[in-house]
């Protein structure tokens, strides 16, 4: 089947839906690759590029339309203001359209395609599982545009991101508020403690704060119950009185932080307020606002999307285009994604694409197959971090019933080892428990010591103990002075026999000892 | 001769060489305190023995000091010559000069005249005693078995007697039943030797038998139990003795072998009983399936391997029983030396189990001048191999098995082994294509990105080293 890979015709837009690179590995699953003359050119690939990956370059939109079966895009079929070029026109009954695509909001575009007979696969719906995470496209540009917030931030940012101490005085450290640590948070929070800054973080979700710190971020904890995951991974609606007591977490933050980066975002809903013009007022001159959800109408009150504007002494960056700003790194991640969906469904290799309903991730991900409009896909059966049941409190005794059978044998233990012991010291003469107890003792202490000894030294250990075991010679010294001349004969060979023991084992350990060298 | 030492001096030198051992175990931690460690260890010996000699001995200097020179010189010079592939048999065969001693140091003071008891106390040094023997001897011949088994001098193949848990659980019997009769003789005031005999002979046949029933791979554990029970028998001994100095060292001693079997059993997956039962590998063997068609292996020549590891940026290596026995670790550590100049991340990987005894490894790698910070266990690289280039398996089947992660009947199911197979590339040197000890075929050699290097390990590495 021949692949076909138009170049994008929305306004800016400067990725590519698929590489040079990536082109190789298509042709090995047994492709063929059409690419649109100038496709790649905002993402610095050029045509000559593709064609020496194997690509056949098409002169225009049309050729590419006409010829391919698969289409991909990185942006849903759209018309040109421009040209007045409407893509889906373009598109023919029985091809297999890829690309970003929005259901939840485009359902006249979805209406249209299925009209066509267009399968369309929204990689934007892939759903995410631990299995599809390699075509996860939102993570890829999601991860890009957090990298590109705090590349943004830093240009319009009149100071370092580090702290210095210099000869011409001392530089205090940038200090970052990254809310929402999702996939573009966390790559926020790692990009600006690369650069240096002190970095904190908020999110709904509790289980996210290991994650926060294993960037080196700071969590900030809510005083407040409440448990914000929903489905899929994502946030939801949280209560009243916990957004209270968020925004008042933002207004302090506010007055005391550098940079804002925003990433709240809740899937299908417009994003959620979360810096109100009082707190933008509240910042120190100077300071920025990247607004990452401002093209679902911002986390800032304040954002215009698309625009970078000044608004009380704070610069609020309100790009939506954020990963098409690094188009070579953000079309390599997305045709990756792409190919790791085609190979998955072109199982045989051979160039032949099977769209199979039954699979979770390519059910999820087709929106339109053939005439029929497939979305909203059914619930995902797992998801990347699962969901706690809303039934917590009734699930709550089972990890007790779990627990008692393994507390049952320390106890078993424990009380046959303390009967015995009874038993022992109602017949044993008082020397006999003290030399126990030493015993006992000393079995604990070794217990301790050997743990802790490296298993790469387990031989000089066997070698060592072999040697101090030895001293099972004081015995035989006890003896030797006996009145009886056997027990003294035997008592000289129980001597020279330890004897060999000790010396040899302490010279075998030290030799060993004297080899081990960094 | 007078005492020079007063008693209380002699229990404070005690004391001291107590502490100066477990000082000397707890050295061990690292290699860079182990050496101080064997110090303490030697000062603590040095200790107990003055004290013991100026303290308590009254007698036959000559002859004492005769056996410590002999047995030094002997000693000191099996230390010398003892190549490092051969430290299993020697800490075996020195394990069963401990248990030769408790049986002697036993024995000597059961026929003592001027060792007196009554009533309970009588009784408890009877067990005591008895019980110092038991251990020893089943240290003794134990020892001379794993001995004979390390050094090939008897076959390596577990001997599988007909109902042999029934003969072993006999053999228990016998010995608590003689052990009962030598309390009842020497409370009547006999001296009891003819049972005592009787046991002496039960209890080596018992370690005889227990030994041989255990096959090569299991040596690991073997060992370690019998360095756990030559530290029991001088336990039992400080007991009959009365002497904590020898109560806490069998105690550290015996704890540590303990510990030893315990991770070695571990790193195996099996419970230390059905180690100790043996016979492993025997039964169940046909249900491995080595008689599936698992597909086509891919051999390579020394020039492949070389070229593979020259253009590889980390490279795994990981030494299994089959390096010891090739003698391959020095030219290992020349290839390893050549591809760290050319920038070649070279590490090793260690399965706890590897070769004959804990640690194995890590001292042959030592001995080859391997530094120990590129040498790490299973547990710290097993999770790196998605990013290694190439491994290099050397004379190892089992612990790198992949049908112990994926096939719920094999015999090593849930054993832990190092995932070479998530690597790019892997190369198995193996003299043929024959299974492990475990008798089970092993699917990693059939994988697509596993290259079989057939031959001697020595050899074969000889060739790559001239290729690099």
């Amino acid at each position: 089947m021949r692949i076909g890979v138009p170049k994008e015709i929305y306004a800016g837009e400067k990725r590519v839906a698929t590489t040079p690179d990536v082109t190789t590995q298509l042709i090995k699953l047994g492709f063929d690759v059409t690419v649109e003359s100038g496709a790649g050119a905002g993402a610095n690939f050029s045509d000559s590029a593709y064609e020496e990956a194997g690509a056949t370059i098409a002169t225009d939109a049309a050729t590419v339309y006409a010829d391919s079966d698969i289409i991909l895009k990185v942006r849903g079929p759209e018309k040109s203001p421009e040209t007045g070029l409407d893509e889906v026109d373009l598109l023919r009954s029985g091809q297999v359209l890829m690309s970003f695509l929005w259901p939840a909001q485009n359902s006249e575009l979805l209406n249209r395609l299925a009209a066509k007979g267009v399968t369309t696969l929204a990689i934007d719906s892939v759903p995410r599982i631990s299995r599809a995470q390699k075509m996860d496209g939102l993570s890829s540009m999601a991860n890009i545009a957090g990298y590109r917030a705090v590349i943004e931030a830093a240009q319009h940012f009149g100071r370092f991101f580090t702290g210095q101490i210099t000869a011409a005085g001392k530089i205090p450290p940038a200090k970052v508020l990254v809310i929402g640590a999702g996939v573009a948070g966390l790559s926020a929070i790692g990009a600006a403690r690369s650069l240096g800054a002190i970095v904190r973080a908020f999110d709904t979700r509790p289980e996210v704060k290991e994650q926060v710190e294993s960037m080196d971020g700071e969590f900030l904890m809510l005083d407040f119950e409440e448990e914000g995951s929903g489905q899929g991974g994502y946030a939801k609606v949280m209560s009243k009185e916990f957004i209270e007591a968020e925004m008042a977490l933002f207004a302090e933050q506010a007055r005391d932080v550098d940079i804002i980066i925003t990433t709240a975002l809740i899937p299908g809903k417009p994003a959620p307020e979360l810096i109100t013009a009082e707190m933008v007022k509240s910042m120190k001159p100077g300071s920025v606002i990247v607004d990452l959800a401002a093209e679902q109408g911002g986390n800032c009150a304040l954002t215009v999307p698309g625009e970078v504007v000044q608004k009380h002494g704070v610069t609020l960056i309100g790009y939506t285009d954020l990963p098409s700003r690094l188009s070579a790194q953000s079309s390599q991640l997305y045709a990756t994604n792409l190919r790791h969906l085609l190979t998955d469904m072109c199982p045989e290799k051979d160039g032949q694409l099977v769209v199979d309903m039954e699979d979770e991730v390519v059910r999820g991900a087709t929106v339109v197959n053939g005439n029929e409009i497939t979305w909203p896909p059914p619930a995902p059966k797992l998801s990347a971090a699962p969901p706690k049941p809303v039934e917590e409190a009734a699930s709550e005794p089972v990890p007790e019933l779990e627990k008692k059978p393994s507390l049952l044998g320390p106890i078993l233990t424990f009380g046959i080892g303390g009967l015995a012991l009874i038993g022992l010291g109602a017949v044993a003469p008082p020397s006999f428990m003290a030399h126990f107890t030493v015993f006992v003792l000393a079995c604990f202490i070794g217990y301790m010591v050997i743990w802790n000894v490296t298993p790469a030294l387990h031989t000089p250990l066997m070698s060592v103990t072999n040697a101090i075991s030895s001293i099972i010679i004081i015995g035989a010294l006890l003896q030797i002075s006996s009145p009886e001349n056997w027990i003294v004969w035997v008592a000289a060979l129980t001597v020279l026999i330890t004897a060999i023991n000790i010396a040899g084992g302490f010279a075998v350990t030290r030799r060993m000892l004297h080899m081990f060298q960094k | 001769m007078l005492q020079i030492l007063p008693s209380g001096v002699v229990t404070v030198a005690y004391i001291g060489a107590t502490i100066l051992f477990i000082l000397a175990l707890g050295g061990l931690s690292h290699p860079e305190t182990a050496r101080r460690g064997n110090l303490f260890g030697i000062t603590g010996m040095s200790v107990a023995l003055l004290a013991t000699i100026f303290g308590v001995v009254t007698e036959n200097y000559a002859l004492l000091i005769g056996a410590l020179a002999i047995g030094g010189v002997i000693g000191i010079t099996l230390a010398r010559r003892v190549q490092m592939t051969e430290m299993p048999e020697l800490v075996a065969i020195l394990h069963s000069l401990v248990g030769l001693a408790a049986v002697l140091v036993g024995f000597a003071n059961s026929l003592d005249p001027s060792v007196n008891f009554e009533g309970v106390e009588l009784t408890i040094h009877d067990i005591e005693t008895y019980l110092g023997i038991l251990i020893g001897a089943v240290t003794f011949s134990g020892s001379v078995i794993a001995f004979g088994k390390l050094s090939g001098k008897i076959s390596g193949s577990p001997l599988t007697l007909p109902a042999r848990h029934w003969l072993n659980l006999g053999l228990l019997l016998i010995a608590i039943w003689y052990g009962r009769e030598f309390v009842l003789a020497s409370a009547s005031g006999d001296d009891g030797l003819m049972p005592l005999i009787i046991m002496t002979v039960v209890a080596l046949l018992f370690g005889i038998h227990m030994v041989m029933a255990i096959g090569g791979a299991d040596m690991p554990v073997v060992v370690s139990m019998l360095n756990s029970y030559s530290g029991w028998a001088a336990a039992a001994t400080g007991f009959m003795l009365s002497n904590d100095l020898l109560i806490v060292t069998g105690a550290l001693v015996g704890s540590s072998g303990a510990i030893l079997s315990y991770i070695m059993c571990r790193a195996m997956n099996r419970k230390f009983l059905a180690v100790i039962a043996g016979g492993f590998g025997t039964s169940g063997g046909s249900a491995a399936g080595g008689g599936e068609d698992q597909g086509e292996v891919v051999a390579v020549d020394s020039a492949e391997t070389a070229a593979l590891l020259e253009s590889a940026k980390e490279v795994m290596i990981i030494p299994g029983y089959g390096m010891a026995v090739a003698q391959a670790q020095h030219i290992v550590y020349e290839i390893t030396q050549t591809l760290r100049n050319k920038g070649v991340n070279v590490r090793f990987g260690i399965h706890p189990v590897a070769g004959r005894m804990p640690g194995h490894m890590n001292v042959l790698l030592a001995e080859a001048r391997v530094p120990y910070d590129i040498v790490f266990e299973m547990d710290e690289i097993n999770d790196d191999f998605p990013d290694i280039d190439v491994s290099v398996v050397i004379g190892a089947n089992d612990i790198v098995n992949p049908s112990a992660q994926t096939d719920p009947d094999s015999p090593i199911a849930g054993m832990p082994v190092l995932e070479v197979w998530k690597g790019k590339t892997t190369i198995v040197l193996k003299r043929s294509m024959a299974t492990g000890y475990a008798g089970v075929q092993n699917p990693l050699f059939f994988k697509e990105n596993t290259r079989m290097l057939f031959g001697d390990a020595k050899e074969s590495l000889d060739a790559v080293l001239k290729e690099l």
